[in-house]
């Protein structure tokens, strides 16, 4: 009993620690982003990995889902006499959840994984330490470009995930439904307000590029460096970012639209 | 092209995208790109019952948006609802100062928004003019209720 006890202790300091150094590195790499305006070109090869290789599954993810949309609402809408209501269900649905929600989750899934293995890869063949030898912060050089690489990358996917989720519901909808072109494009304009939805969505997929980035670099900085350690953190990373995200957008949507 | 420079342009078009698809969110997808965004002149109407009514509710004359509804607020001195209207500058002395009022709906189950009737007078509404004639909001159960009461009326003859 008391073991267990000993155990339960253990658990909590363990996870306090890992908070604790979690924050400390997030402060290093904000400090991080004064080297990186010195450098741009790493944070330049860091946007390639990070947001331009992503870029396919992102667009390919947001037009079948906006298809689905389409063909769900229609479905549903035309039972009520509503399917002029079609554009503004995909649109509002995409641009205030379903485009920042499933953009971060893919990250995570595509980029977020290869950060924390390429980190926890360079950490278990001491590259790091290496870096260290020759007096460069590893934190800086390294660890800060990735981050604000997924910070900027990510809004910027799930912008392109709307849109071309509302394309994909106007496919399905206006061409293959027959729904009113006037009405689907009026109906969006007149229920979607600037500030309300795609500014909400907009600051909702910046805290989800953060949230995912910081894990995804933590985990591989922070991984037992061996072969073993390096798998176990890569899907911790997938594991708490999706968690993460999907906890955060409760959060956010009750802080934003709820009044 | 070497390496590196390959890789700056495929950024290049990266970032392009996003903010061209971030534009086209904005202008084409939500209301920014039919909005009006110039100076607007305040009008106040009082109604009984505004129902369903929100700000930013559109204003309207003979069918065409001329503002929007800018507040609502209750005024515990009449019992009355107030709601001031953001009239777009260009038609301030333009509307007659005797313009009916009126809360409509869009459709059966469409969002209300305000009707104006320009009357006949020679004054004009400008700058925190108030309506002095208003409709109110058609409210579902009281019409029901009205409806009943009259059914129950011709029964008792």
């Amino acid at each position: 009993m008391i073991e267990k006890l000993r155990g339960l202790g253990a658990w909590g300091l363990q996870a306090l620690l890992r908070l604790g150094r979690a924050h400390v590195l997030l402060l290093a790499m904000l400090r991080g982003f004064v080297d990186i305006l010195r450098r741009p070109r790493l944070l330049v090869e860091q946007l390639f990995s990070v947001g331009v290789l992503t870029i396919l599954i992102i667009s390919v993810a947001g037009l079948f889902v906006g298809m689905v949309l389409g063909l769900q609402g229609y479905y549903i809408l035309s039972r009520f006499g509503g399917e002029t209501a079609l554009g503004l269900m995909v649109a509002a649905s995409l641009v205030r959840e379903l485009g920042p929600v499933l953009t971060a989750l893919l990250f995570a899934g595509r980029a977020g994984s290869a950060l924390t293995a390429e980190i926890g890869l360079m950490k278990a063949t001491e590259q790091l330490s290496g870096l260290e030898m020759m007096a460069v912060n590893p934190q800086y050089r390294v660890l800060a470009p990735r981050f604000l690489a997924g910070l900027i990358s990510v809004p910027l996917l799930a912008a392109m995930f709307s849109v071309l989720g509302v394309a994909g519901g106007w496919m399905v909808g206006g061409g293959m439904l027959g729904v009113d072109q006037a009405a689907f494009w009026n109906g969006m304009q007149e229920g979607i307000d600037f500030e309300d939805d795609v500014i909400n969505g907009v600051i909702k997929s910046l805290v989800f590029g953060l949230v995912c980035t910081w894990i995804a670099i933590f985990q591989g900085y922070d991984c037992v460096p061996t072969s073993e350690g390096v798998s176990r953190a890569t899907t911790r990373t997938v594991v708490h970012s999706s968690l993460a995200v999907l906890g955060l957008d409760f959060v956010l949507t009750a802080l934003m639209f709820g009044e | 092209m070497n390496k590196s420079r390959q890789i700056e342009l495929w950024v290049g078009i990266f970032m392009a995208a996003g903010f061209v698809a971030l534009f086209f969110l904005a202008m084409q997808v939500s209301n920014l790109g039919n909005a009006y965004s110039g100076d607007t002149f305040r009008v106040m109407a009082r109604f009984d019952n505004v129902g369903g009514l929100k700000v930013k509710a559109p204003v309207t004359i003979a069918g065409v948006e001329v503002g929007r509804v800018q507040e609502i607020r209750y005024d515990a001195d009449d019992f009355r609802a107030v709601v001031v209207l953001g009239i777009q500058d260009g038609y301030k002395d333009r509307i007659p100062e005797d313009t009916f009022a009126k809360i409509l709906t869009a459709g059966l189950l469409g969002e209300q928004y305000i009707g104006l009737d320009p009357g006949g007078s020679l004054d004009y509404l400008g700058e925190g003019s108030e309506i002095g004639i208003t409709q109110s909001a058609l409210v579902l159960e009281e019409v029901i209720g009205q409806f009943i009461f009259g059914k129950g009326q011709e029964g008792a003859e």
